[in-house]
C-alpha cells in the first residue's frame, strides 16, 4: 500500500478550480448537462427523524422529478439509512434506480469493526445495490493506515457485488494531501468509488477537494487502466456548480466518466434548482421555488 | 412652512447605528451656544461589545489584499467628497471659520487619499530581507497589531477625525474611536464609513468621556494598542498602568497626519521568518 | 445504467458586443485632442477572422513633432508644477474609470489582438486599471522609495509598447511615468492600437490636463521618429531583443535615459519532489495561455528524468483539453496569433524542428479556416543547442528537455544570453531558495508561472533588458535627482 504522499500545492489547485468556473456552458451544452446531472443525483436523506412515510415520498421523487416536464431522467439513486433499505427496494423495485444505504457506524466511524461489518452485512441482506461506508479518520489521522486500509478491505468483502462507495469525510481530514492520501488508500483497498463528505459536517465538498480526489483517481487509471467513480457530497445545491464539476470531470478524467457508472452527486436541494434552470430554458422565464415539489 | 426632520445620532459598531444600551445622553452645543442634538453618551458595556465586534472583523480585514483595501479607504474619499457642503457647516459649528473649513476639509479629503496609496506600499518601505551571515532566507515584514483604540485631537476638525481613524486600518488593524471631541463631525463621518464597503466592524465610533471610558479602554485585555492625544500628564501615567496589564502598545502624542507612513507604522509589529538555503556546492551565505 | 451514447460538449458562448464604439478611422492623440484621420492610414485586423476593424493613422513627422512639443509645454507649464497629491488624483480617476469601463476595453483588446475574450476581461484589463491605481500612490510619496534624495521627473518620455498586451503595457508604461510627473508621447503597436486609442478618450473624459499624454499611432519608422527626437528626455521600449539593439545604438551619447524591456527563452523545470498534477498547469500557464505571446514565457522546459514520463504524459492530456478557438468565446482557451507575420515566423520553427525529425505533440483541434492559428505543441528530447530552444518563437510552442541533477539543469537554464525570467518546481523550501538565487533571470518563480502584480517588479537580466516595471524597484526609471 502506498503510505508515499501525493504532493499537492494548494493555491495550484484553487487556480484550476477558478478556471473551471469561468467556463460558460450555455444553449444546447446546458440543458444536456443540467440533464446528465438529474441522472447523477443520488437522492438522498439522512436524518436523524426519517420514517417510511419520508422515505415513500423521496422514492417517488425519485422516478417523478416534474411531471410537467417531459423526458426528465431519473436520479441515479437513492440514499437511505440502513433501517429503510427493505422499504426502498419495494418502492423502486420496476425501476433503474438503485438503492444506496450507508454503514459502517454512518456518519462517525467510531465503532467496532464487528458491528460495522455486522451492519453491512445487514444492508446487503436487504438487497442495498451501494453502501456509501465510511472511513476511520480518527485511525486515519493518528497514522494508522492499515487499519484504515484493512477495515475498507473486509466492507468491500461483503459488499460482494454491490458498489462500494467510500466516504472520507474531506472536512476532517485536515489538508489536500491527507485527502489524496485517504483517497489512494481506498482505492487500493478496493472502493468503487470514492467520496468526500457524509454532509453532517461543514465543510463538505468543494470543487479543491474533488480535483485533488480526481487527480488520484487519474493516476490509478494511468497505472493500472481502472476507472473508479467518484461522488462530491454536500454543499453543492445550485446548478452552475454542478455544470461546473461536470467540467472539471470531463477536463480532468474525460468522457468515459461522464455517467452515471461513475459519477454522482449528493444532493439533495441541487434537483429542484436543476428544474427550475431546465423550465428556465424551455420556457424564457425565471422560476419560482413554489412551482416544484418539495419532496 | 416645513418644519425639518432632525436627526436622532447614534453610535457607530459593526458596520450599523445603534443606541447606547446605556440610554444615556448629553446636550451638543454649536459655539454660538445653539442646540444642536443630543449625543448618545456610551457606557463601558458599548465599548465592551465593539470590541467583540472589531475582534470578529480583524483577522478578515486583515486578510483582504492590500489593492482591496487600498481601494476601500480611496472609496471612502469618493463618498466625502459628495457631502463636502454638509461637512463645511458642521466644520463652522465646530469653530472654524469659512475659509479655515474648506482647507480642513481638503485636508482630511487629501489625506484619506494619500493613506488609501500606503496601503499597498507600506510593507515595501518597512519590510526587508536581511543578510544573514548563515544559509538562510531571511525577511521582515510589518503586521497589524491587533484591535486598537484611537481618539480624536480636538483642535484638528475632520483631518483630526482622518487620523483617528484611517492609519490604523490602512495596517489591517480593526479601530475603536472615542470621540469625545469632534463628537458631531465622527458620527456624521460614520455615514460616509456606511456607504464605502467598510465592512461591518471595522471602524467603530462611540462618543463619551475620556473620564468614563478612558480606564476601560487602556484596562481590556483583547485591545492590542491604544493612541490617545491631548490628555494631561495624570490621565498619562494613570492609562499607562493600566495598558501595561497586556502589554498594550501606547502613544499619547498624536502623529502628523499627513506622514502616513509613520502613522500607519505605529500599529504595526514586525514579523521576521527564516529559511534554510540549500548550497549543493557547498557556498555557506544567504541571500 | 445510462449509458453516454454522445460526447458531451461546450456550446458557443460568445461575448457580446453590441455596446462597444470603435470609430472607422482614428486620428492620432496630441494636447488634449485627436487630429483629422491622417491621409497616410493603415488598417487595424481581426487575426481571427481577417476583417478590418478600424483604419488607423500613421503619425506625421509634422505630428511626432507636435506631440513631442505637446508633452514638453504640458511638463513646463502644468505637470511639473502642480502638487503630487494633485497628480495622484488624476491617476485615482484613470483607475477607477479604466475599471468602469472593463468590459469595453476587454471586448477591443480581444477583437484587436486575438487573445481570447476570458484573457482579456480577466487579467488584461483588471491589472491594467492595478497598475494605475497602485501608481497613483507613489505620486506623493516618492522621498520614501529614496531616501535621502529630492527625487523629480526627468521630463518628457517616449514609450514604444508591444502587441502582446496592448492595454497593460501601456498602463505599465504610463502609471509609474505620470507618478513621477513625468509628460508622454506613447506609440502602440501597429497592430494593436485601438485600446490606446479608447484609452485617450478615457483620458479625455478624466480631464487630464492637455498635453500630458500624447499618442502616436503608426510603424517602426514611427517608432524611430521617437527614439531619435532630440526633445525627449527618455526612452521606454518593450518589444524584440533585435529592435532593442538598434534602439540602444540609436541613443547611444545622446544623453536620453533608457529602459529596455526585451525578449526571453525561460527555463521552466519540475523536478521529481514537485507538485506533478500542478506543475504541469504551471506549464501550460507558462507557454500556452496567451498564445505564447510573453516575454517571460516557459518555452523551455526541463523536466527530472524520473518524472518525464509522466509529466509529458499529462501536459499531452491537458493540452488535448485545451480549447483553440474565437477569441470572442468565453470558453477559448487560446486564441490567433496576432498577426500574419508572426504566424510565418512561428511556422518557420515549427516545420524546421519537424524536418529535423524531432518527436512532437499537437493538440488535436480543429483550427478555423479564416484568420491566424497555431496549435499547442511540444518538441521532445530538444538538445540545448536546437535552434528552438535557444531562439525566442513567440509562440505556443514548448521545447522540452530532461536533466538528472540540480547543478546540470542551473547550468543549462543560465546557458542563454536571455534572463528575463524562470520557473522552479519543488516541494521543498532549501531547494527553491538554491534555485532561485541562482537563476540569472530578473523574475524567479516558484511553484507558479506568469504571475504579475503592480507591486512586483518586473525586468530581465542581459539581452532580455534593463530597468525594472512594477513596485518601489520600477520608479527609479523615472526619475532624477
Amino acid at each position: 500500500m502506498v503510505t508515499k504522499k501525493k504532493r499537492i500545492d494548494q493555491t495550484g489547485i484553487e487556480e484550476r478550480c477558478a478556471r473551471f468556473r469561468t467556463r460558460s456552458i450555455k444553449s444546447l451544452a446546458k440543458r444536456e448537462g443540467l440533464n446528465l446531472i438529474l441522472s447523477m443525483i443520488d437522492l438522498t436523506t439522512l436524518e436523524g427523524k426519517d420514517t417510511p412515510a419520508k422515505i415513500r415520498q423521496l422514492c417517488y421523487k425519485a422516478q417523478h422529478l416534474h411531471d410537467a416536464q417531459p423526458d426528465l431522467p431519473t436520479v441515479a439513486a437513492v440514499c437511505v439509512y440502513p433501517t429503510f433499505v427493505p422499504l426502498a427496494k419495494d418502492l423502486l423495485k420496476n425501476t433503474e434506480i438503485k438503492v444506496a444505504s450507508v454503514a459502517t457506524a454512518f456518519p462517525s466511524g467510531q465503532s467496532s469493526l464487528a458491528v460495522k461489518k455486522l451492519e453491512c452485512q445487514e444492508v446487503i441482506g436487504a438487497g442495498a445495490d451501494e453502501v456509501d461506508m465510511v472511513i476511520s479518520r480518527g485511525k486515519f489521522l493518528s497514522g494508522d493506515y492499515n487499519y484504515v486500509y484493512d477495515e475498507i478491505a473486509e466492507i468491500k468483502n461483503i459488499c460482494g457485488k454491490a458498489r462500494l462507495k467510500v466516504i472520507l469525510e474531506t472536512g476532517e481530514l485536515g489538508d489536500l494531501e491527507a485527502v489524496a492520501l485517504a483517497s489512494r488508500i481506498a482505492i487500493e483497498a478496493g472502493a468503487d468509488f470514492i467520496k468526500t463528505s457524509t454532509g453532517k459536517i461543514k465543510p463538505a465538498a468543494t470543487m479543491e477537494v474533488t480535483l485533488v480526489m480526481l487527480e488520484v483517481i487519474k493516476d490509478w487509471y494511468l497505472e493500472t487502466g481502472k476507472m473508479v467513480g467518484m461522488k462530491p457530497a454536500g454543499g453543492i445545491s445550485n446548478s452552475k456548480l454542478a455544470l461546473h464539476y461536470l467540467i472539471m470531470l470531463k477536463e480532468t478524467l474525460g468522457d468515459s466518466w461522464l455517467t452515471n457508472e461513475w459519477f454522482r452527486f449528493g444532493a439533495s436541494s441541487l434537483a429542484n434548482d436543476v428544474l427550475k434552470q431546465i423550465l428556465k430554458q424551455e420556457t424564457g422565464s425565471y422560476q419560482s421555488g413554489n412551482y416544484f415539489s418539495i419532496d | 412652512m416645513n418644519i425639518e426632520v432632525s436627526k436622532t445620532y447614534k453610535l457607530y459598531i459593526n458596520g450599523s447605528f445603534q443606541r447606547t444600551e446605556s440610554g444615556r445622553y448629553y446636550e451638543r452645543h454649536s459655539t454660538n451656544e445653539k442646540f444642536l442634538a443630543n449625543m448618545p453618551k456610551a457606557s463601558r458595556k458599548d465599548f465592551r461589545n465593539a470590541v467583540q465586534f472589531a475582534r470578529a472583523a480583524q483577522s478578515g480585514w486583515q486578510g483582504r489584499s492590500a489593492y482591496n483595501k487600498s481601494q476601500i479607504v480611496y472609496r471612502i474619499a469618493e463618498m466625502l467628497q459628495q457631502e463636502k457642503g454638509r461637512f463645511l457647516n458642521l466644520l463652522e459649528h465646530e469653530g472654524f471659520s469659512k475659509k479655515g473649513a474648506q482647507a480642513n476639509f481638503e485636508e482630511a479629503l487629501t489625506s484619506i487619499i494619500h493613506l488609501a496609496g500606503w496601503c499597498d506600499k507600506y510593507v515595501q518601505v518597512a519590510g526587508t530581507v536581511n543578510p544573514v551571515a548563515s544559509s538562510h532566507f531571511n525577511f521582515s515584514i510589518p503586521e497589524p497589531m491587533g484591535v486598537i483604540c484611537t481618539n480624536i485631537s480636538a483642535e484638528e476638525g475632520l483631518a483630526g477625525v482622518i487620523n483617528a481613524l484611517i492609519p490604523g486600518i490602512c495596517g489591517g488593524n480593526t479601530v475603536i474611536c472615542l470621540a469625545e471631541n469632534c463628537d458631531y463631525l465622527a458620527l456624521d463621518f460614520s455615514e460616509v464609513l456606511a456607504n464605502s464597503d467598510v465592512p461591518a466592524g471595522t471602524i467603530n465610533i462611540l462618543t463619551g468621556t475620556t473620564e468614563e471610558l478612558g480606564e476601560h479602554m487602556a484596562r481590556h485585555m483583547d485591545v492590542n494598542a491604544l493612541a490617545f492625544c491631548g490628555l494631561s500628564h495624570d490621565q498619562v501615567l494613570n492609562l499607562e498602568k493600566f495598558a501595561s496589564e497586556n502589554m498594550k502598545r501606547v502613544y499619547f502624542d498624536s502623529s502628523d497626519s499627513m506622514d502616513g507612513f509613520y502613522s500607519i507604522m505605529r500599529f504595526q509589529e514586525i514579523k521576521t521568518t527564516w529559511h534554510p538555503i540549500d548550497r549543493i556546492e557547498g557556498s555557506a551565505s544567504g541571500y | 445504467m445510462a449509458k453516454k451514447d454522445k460526447l458531451w460538449t461546450l456550446s458557443p458562448a460568445p461575448e457580446s458586443q453590441d455596446h462597444i464604439q470603435i470609430r472607422d478611422a482614428y486620428g492620432v492623440f496630441i494636447s488634449g485632442n485627436f487630429t483629422k484621420p491622417g491621409k497616410d492610414r493603415f488598417y487595424s485586423i481581426n487575426p481571427a477572422t481577417e476583417k478590418k476593424l478600424s483604419s488607423i493613422t500613421q503619425a506625421s513627422q509634422k505630428q511626432i513633432d507636435s506631440a513631442v512639443k505637446a508633452a514638453r509645454k504640458a511638463y513646463n507649464s502644468t505637470w511639473s508644477k502642480m502638487a503630487a497629491t494633485e497628480r495622484a488624483k488624476y491617476l485615482f480617476r484613470i483607475a477607477r474609470m479604466i475599471q468602469e469601463r472593463a468590459r469595453e476595453f476587454a471586448v477591443i483588446e480581444s477583437l484587436d489582438g486575438g487573445k481570447p475574450i476570458r484573457e482579456s476581461r480577466d487579467i488584461d484589463v483588471p491589472l491594467a486599471a492595478a497598475h494605475f491605481f497602485y501608481h497613483a500612490g507613489w505620486a506623493d510619496k516618492l522621498k520614501y522609495a529614496f531616501p535621502t534624495k529630492d527625487p523629480k521627473p526627468i521630463g518628457v518620455v517616449g514609450q514604444i509598447i508591444p502587441w502582446n498586451f496592448p492595454l497593460l503595457m501601456a498602463a505599465w508604461k504610463l502609471a509609474p511615468a505620470l507618478a513621477c510627473g513625468n509628460t508622454v508621447v506613447l506609440k502602440p503597436a501597429e497592430t494593436t492600437s485601438l485600446t490606446a486609442l479608447k484609452l485617450a478618450e478615457l483620458l479625455q473624459d478624466a480631464e487630464l490636463p492637455e498635453g500630458v499624454v500624447n499618442i502616436v499611432t503608426g510603424d517602426g519608422q514611427v517608432g524611430e521618429a521617437i527614439v531619435s527626437h532630440p526633445d525627449i528626455d527618455k526612452i521606454a521600449f518593450t518589444g524584440s531583443t533585435e529592435v532593442g539593439k538598434l534602439i540602444r545604438k540609436s541613443t547611444a551619447g545622446t544623453g536620453k535615459r533608457l529602459t529596455l524591456e526585451l525578449g526571453g527563452k525561460a527555463a521552466n523545470i519540475i523536478f521529481d519532489d514537485a507538485s506533478i498534477d500542478q506543475a504541469v498547469e504551471g506549464i501550460v500557464n507558462g507557454i500556452y495561455f496567451n498564445q505564447g505571446h510573453v516575454c517571460c514565457a516557459g518555452s523551455r522546459l526541463f523536466v527530472q528524468e524520473n518524472v518525464a514520463k509522466e509529466v509529458i504524459k499529462k501536459l499531452e492530456q491537458r493540452i488535448e483539453t485545451l480549447i483553440v478557438g474565437d477569441p470572442l468565446d468565453k470558453n477559448t482557451d487560446v486564441g490567433a496569433i496576432n498577426s500574419k507575420s508572426q504566424l510565418g515566423t512561428i511556422r518557420e520553427y515549427v516545420d524546421g524542428a519537424k524536418k529535423e525529425g524531432l518527436e512532437f505533440f499537437e493538440s488535436s483541434s480543429k483550427l478555423p479556416s479564416k484568420g491566424y492559428w497555431c496549435k499547442p505543441t511540444l518538441f521532445k528530447d530538444v538538445a540545448q543547442s536546437s535552434r528552438i530552444s535557444r531562439e525566442e518563437i513567440f509562440g505556443p510552442v514548448l521545447a522540452v528537455q530532461t536533466f538528472r541533477t540540480i547543478n546540470e539543469v542551473i547550468d543549462k537554464a543560465n546557458n542563454t544570453p536571455y534572463g528575463l525570467s524562470a520557473g522552479v518546481w519543488t516541494d521543498k523550501g532549501s531547494k527553491i531558495f538554491n534555485l532561485t538565487s541562482q537563476m540569472k533571470a530578473g523574475v524567479v518563480w516558484a511553484n507558479t508561472f506568469n504571475k504579475f502584480d503592480p507591486t512586483s517588479p518586473f525586468g530581465g537580466y542581459k539581452e532580455s533588458g534593463f530597468g525594472r516595471e512594477g513596485g518601489l524597484h520600477g520608479l527609479s526609471a523615472y526619475i532624477k535627482f
